[in-house]
């Protein structure tokens, strides 16, 4: 093991959401809509959460979205963060309604605002993941 | 239906709040608790028909509820495992208010505890493969709970214009409360605002003395029949209402964050005990960080929404104010035994509804409204509790 190895925890995807992983792979980041009902979701489930109908589809995300809420985090969650601190931890509310969980990155700490306007960026941590961190738009 | 008046407490139980456990075990401590609550009430461990346990933070094993029963004597025709997180010990309540009304049970130890002891200690958040938060949250550091409500204390800052000089105003209104409680974690160490403003930030904007301090301890509160209660040697607590809401688990996924839950629950709890927040005469409400404070008061109905940062600041907290609020000292004072903390804001209710909180007793205290909450504000259980 070398110390450059990402020590992070790593999204250990599960049949429902490898779908998801491997579109962030790809640079695009997707929701699951509800065929029958329209309703949008993250994180993925097996069925719609709305209607439970099991049709379900990935719709491509525009990456817009807003600060919903964020905090500074100046207290390492694990060993493996304590070089990120202080680092934005933030829910970002897509245009298209899901929210998720989600980092702040390309600007300092001070400028992350709840409403802020936000752009998905797309973090190639290891050959196999990706994650999906948001910068202020542009 | 309704539980108004179904059962009361007869007995608390609640071990002094410790750092460590000294090498014992959380289901020691909680069994200590239950003893306490069994003596209090004046009962043998045969007139105990019913069980209710939480799960300690380090992790349970399965059929927890009879592993604990075996150790504590106890033979229940009722018994089960509630794990609401911080709302637990209210859940339990009025779970084993119901258990008796429909006749399951007459007599009913809710228990809950933890053990900080490093010998004991799990390490929590361990990844778990096929769950949401291992998989969608960790991997962007989140700091537990903290960082959870630090999101909610920011959205309520952006959208209301709550302070951290407020939010710090109800940390020191309880360490108030916690210097009148010998029993109290931080008891003989008063706090200023500027002590709290001035203290490290650990996630903005929540200070270091916002943030709860996790430690050992048990709590247990045995529910009986009223008709039982009365034969008891303390004045019994009637559960006059009871509500629970349970909206999510992470933060990320909340319906809405700072109009949480609580509303739903509180307003059943009032409406089954036929009054209002005016009436209400002792706060004990669930207080891991001063923003779960902020957002109960509001939320609960005893300030508009967005209004609870002026409300901390016009009104004494006290247990000697005008407007009492966890006059144990809280969890942020009192401390936090795992779920005990939550259970917490139910044995303080009874003792002032008892008349029997020494030293710092809110006078003509005959109703109290208590709130649990787990998770980052996930899990909601209220409680209208009165003097019997």
């Amino acid at each position: 093991m070398t110390t450059t190895e990402y020590q992070k925890p790593l999204p250990r995807p599960t049949v429902v959401s490898q779908p998801f992983w491997e579109a962030a792979r790809q640079h695009r980041l997707v929701v699951q809509e509800c065929r029958r009902c329209g309703h949008r979701q993250h994180y993925p489930r097996p069925f719609c959460v709305r209607c439970l109908g099991t049709e379900l589809s990935w719709r491509e995300c525009s990456g817009r979205g807003t600060v919903y809420a964020f905090t500074v985090v100046r207290q390492a969650a694990s060993a493996a963060f304590a070089p990120d601190i202080p680092y934005v931890l933030a829910t970002v509310e897509l245009e298209e309604g899901p929210r998720l969980a989600t980092n702040i990155v390309g600007c300092p700490p001070e400028a992350v605002r709840v409403g802020l306007p936000v752009q998905a960026v797309f973090e190639d941590v290891t050959p196999e993941a990706t994650l999906i961190k948001f910068r202020p738009a542009s | 239906m309704t539980l108004r008046k179904a059962a009361a407490i007869a007995g608390i139980g609640e071990l002094k709040p410790m750092r460590q456990s000294d090498g014992r075990s959380a289901l020691h401590l909680m069994a200590e608790a239950g003893r306490l609550a069994i003596l209090d009430a004046g009962m043998t461990p045969g007139e105990v028909d019913g069980l209710l346990v939480a799960p300690p933070l380090q992790g349970v094993p399965v059929t927890f509820p009879s592993i604990v029963a075996e150790y504590l004597g106890l033979q229940p025709s009722y018994c089960d495992i509630v794990d609401l997180g911080g709302a637990s010990g209210a859940g339990q309540v009025w779970r084993a208010a119901a258990a008796i009304q429909a006749g399951m049970c007459h007599t009913v130890l809710c228990l809950t505890g933890d053990a900080q002891d490093p010998q004991t200690f799990y390490q929590r958040g361990a990844t778990v493969w096929g769950l949401p938060a291992p998989e969608f949250d960790r991997p962007y550091g989140p700091m537990g709970a903290n960082s959870g409500y630090a999101m909610a204390a920011s959205r309520h800052m952006a959208l209301y214009g709550t302070t951290s000089r407020q939010l710090a105003k109800i940390a020191v209104d309880q360490r108030t409360n916690a210097c009148a409680n010998p029993d109290a974690l931080f008891y003989g160490k008063p706090i200023t605002v500027d002590d709290v403003l001035n203290s490290r930030l650990v996630v903005d904007p929540l200070h270091l003395l916002e943030i709860v301090m996790p430690c050992s301890g048990a709590a247990a509160v045995l529910v009986t029949s009223p008709e039982r209660a009365r034969q008891a040697p303390h004045p019994p607590v009637l559960l006059l209402g009871a509500g629970e809401k349970v909206t999510h688990a992470a933060p990320y996924y909340a319906p809405d964050l700072t109009c949480t839950g609580i509303a739903a629950a509180a307003r059943q709890a009032f409406t089954m005990a036929g009054v209002t927040p005016q009436d209400i005469d002792l706060v004990s409400v669930y207080d891991c960080y001063t923003i779960t404070v902020a957002i109960t008061l509001e939320d609960a109905g005893f300030c508009a929404k967005g209004q609870a940062g002026p409300f901390v600041e016009e009104h004494d907290l006290t247990w000697k104010g005008d407007f009492p609020v966890n006059t144990h000292g809280g969890q942020l004072s009192f401390g936090q035994p795992g779920l005990a903390g939550g259970m917490s804001h139910v044995t303080e209710a009874v003792r002032q509804l008892r008349g029997e909180a020494h030293g710092r007793q809110v006078k003509n205290c005959e109703l109290a409204y208590v709130n649990g909450n787990g998770g980052v504000l996930s899990e909601e259980v209220s409680l209208i509790l009165a003097r019997g």
